[in-house]
């Protein structure tokens, strides 16, 4: 890996955004934390991470204009949590219109089946794409979330809770993870290392 | 399928952790983030760092250990011990923590679940509740399990559940230190009661505790400290053995 490359984590009111940081920092790579424009546009790698509610992020990240820069983005980019939920096109959370990057709804888990938050390890049950390696099918990752992204053309992997939902996905140059591989051991390590190696 | 999450609990005092012999392949088994990085390389799934300082400077050292901790360990975790403001939860959550734990300070002032679950989501907030069975009622302790309250187990649960809380951590006073198995019985309660996860403490002896704690007690995670720390029972072990039992761990 090169560790000269430039990756911006961009920053924004959610919470923990330090834990991805620390994780790149352990493969060897310095990321700057930044919601500046310029050094986003002259990243090779984006991450947009999350915790947090859709739409007090959404309007946090209209004021700075961040969803249209992020939209128009040619290098790689990775959301994470709710970063992937906001790159589709509306959320559930607050009836919110999002970024719009996967022409997706975001739907919140079904109220009367197993307990919300999906919280814990779960496995990956199918794979495509290039972000996630064949041989993590069957790994566990780690979620924490109430709203998830139904399983579509851009799913680039599978988990189960109460239904199939995107563990991943990816269009173009998007890639994104309901999972925080920052927090999922092993499998999260070598997902960020692949995202970086792209 | 979601796996039932196995979480040992360190106790931090100045810094340092209490308890613990000396592991193989640990430098320094006082150090919490040797410790914490042990039980992770062994498959731990969460951990949770409990401060039990009462100094000033006992606290600032902590949020300087969970800075550390965050940096160096790849999976979840949770702090505790002194969390009595939104600024203090406000601080772990800059220095690296997944979760913050709260215990008496959320009986003394019950708003402080929803400020927290409101300024950082629910996901944040674990609350913590010690009770004891007595005279037909499980009444909820404060103050390291030395106060009792008005409290009862199950409303409280539901309450702070309704305020914001993420998680709970239930300690079972009757249990705890005993090693002769959870309080199975109530964690089956609060997790047909509640709607979030219920994690089991307080009991751990054997390997057969955490399969009645997951099957019978409906648990979501079980979490032990001494038969971890002093390596009665080494976290792989007690996942092989899970596993066998047709539990779902990761």
């Amino acid at each position: 890996m090169n560790r000269w490359m430039k990756v911006a984590i961009i920053k924004y009111n959610a919470g923990n955004i330090r834990s991805v940081d620390h994780a790149l920092k352990r493969l060897g790579v310095e990321a700057v934390i930044t919601d500046d424009h310029e050094t986003i546009l002259k990243a090779d790698r984006v991450i947009f991470p999350g915790v947090g509610e859709a739409a007090s992020t959404m309007e946090y990240l209209k004021e700075r204009e961040l969803d249209t820069l992020l939209k128009g983005l040619s290098c790689p980019v990775l959301g994470i949590c709710l970063g992937q939920q906001l790159m589709c096109s509306w959320s559930e959370e607050g009836d919110t219109p999002c970024i719009g990057i996967f022409d997706q709804a975001v739907r919140h888990f079904p109220k009367d089946g197993l307990k919300v938050p999906h919280m814990g390890w779960n496995s990956l049950d199918r794979v495509k794409g290039i972000l996630i390696p064949a041989e993590l099918i069957g790994s566990y990752v780690y979620f924490v979330h109430s709203y998830y992204v139904p399983v579509c053309e851009d799913t680039a992997a599978e988990t189960s809770y109460m239904l199939p939902f995107s563990a991943a996905m990816q269009k173009d140059n998007f890639y994104a993870t309901q999972f925080h591989p920052e927090k999922s051991g092993g499998p999260g390590e070598l997902i960020l290392k692949q995202f970086l190696e792209l | 399928m979601l796996a039932k999450r196995i979480i040992p609990c360190l106790d931090i005092r100045d810094g340092l952790t209490v308890k613990g012999i000396n592991f193989e392949n640990v430098i320094d088994v006082g150090d919490p983030v040797e410790l914490g990085a042990k039980y992770a390389r062994d498959g731990a799934d969460e951990l949770v760092y409990l401060d039990i300082t009462a100094t000033h400077e006992g606290r600032k050292l902590f949020a300087d250990l969970v800075r550390r901790i965050s940096e160096h360990l790849n999976i979840p975790f949770t702090v505790g011990g002194g969390i009595d403001r939104v600024e203090d939860a406000d601080l772990l959550l800059s220095a690296g923590a997944d979760k913050v734990s709260i215990n008496s300070s959320a009986v003394r002032d019950p708003g402080l679940v929803d400020r927290i679950a409101g300024g950082f989501g629910k996901q944040f907030v674990v609350v913590a509740i010690d009770a004891q069975w007595k005279d037909d009622r499980w009444t909820v302790y404060v103050n390291g399990g030395r106060i009792p309250t008005n409290k009862e187990l199950f409303t409280w649960a539901r309450e702070v559940q309704d305020r914001g809380a993420g998680e709970i951590l239930f300690t079972s006073m009757n249990h705890d230190g005993t090693k002769q198995g959870y309080a199975c019985d109530a964690i089956r309660e609060l997790s047909s009661q509640l709607t979030i996860p219920v994690i089991a403490s307080g009991g751990a002896g054997s390997k057969e505790h955490f399969v009645e704690v997951f099957e019978h007690g409906m648990a979501d995670a079980a979490l032990a400290a001494s038969i971890f720390h002093y390596n009665e029972i080494p976290v792989p072990e007690l996942k092989d053995y899970l596993k066998k039992a047709n539990i779902t761990i990761r």
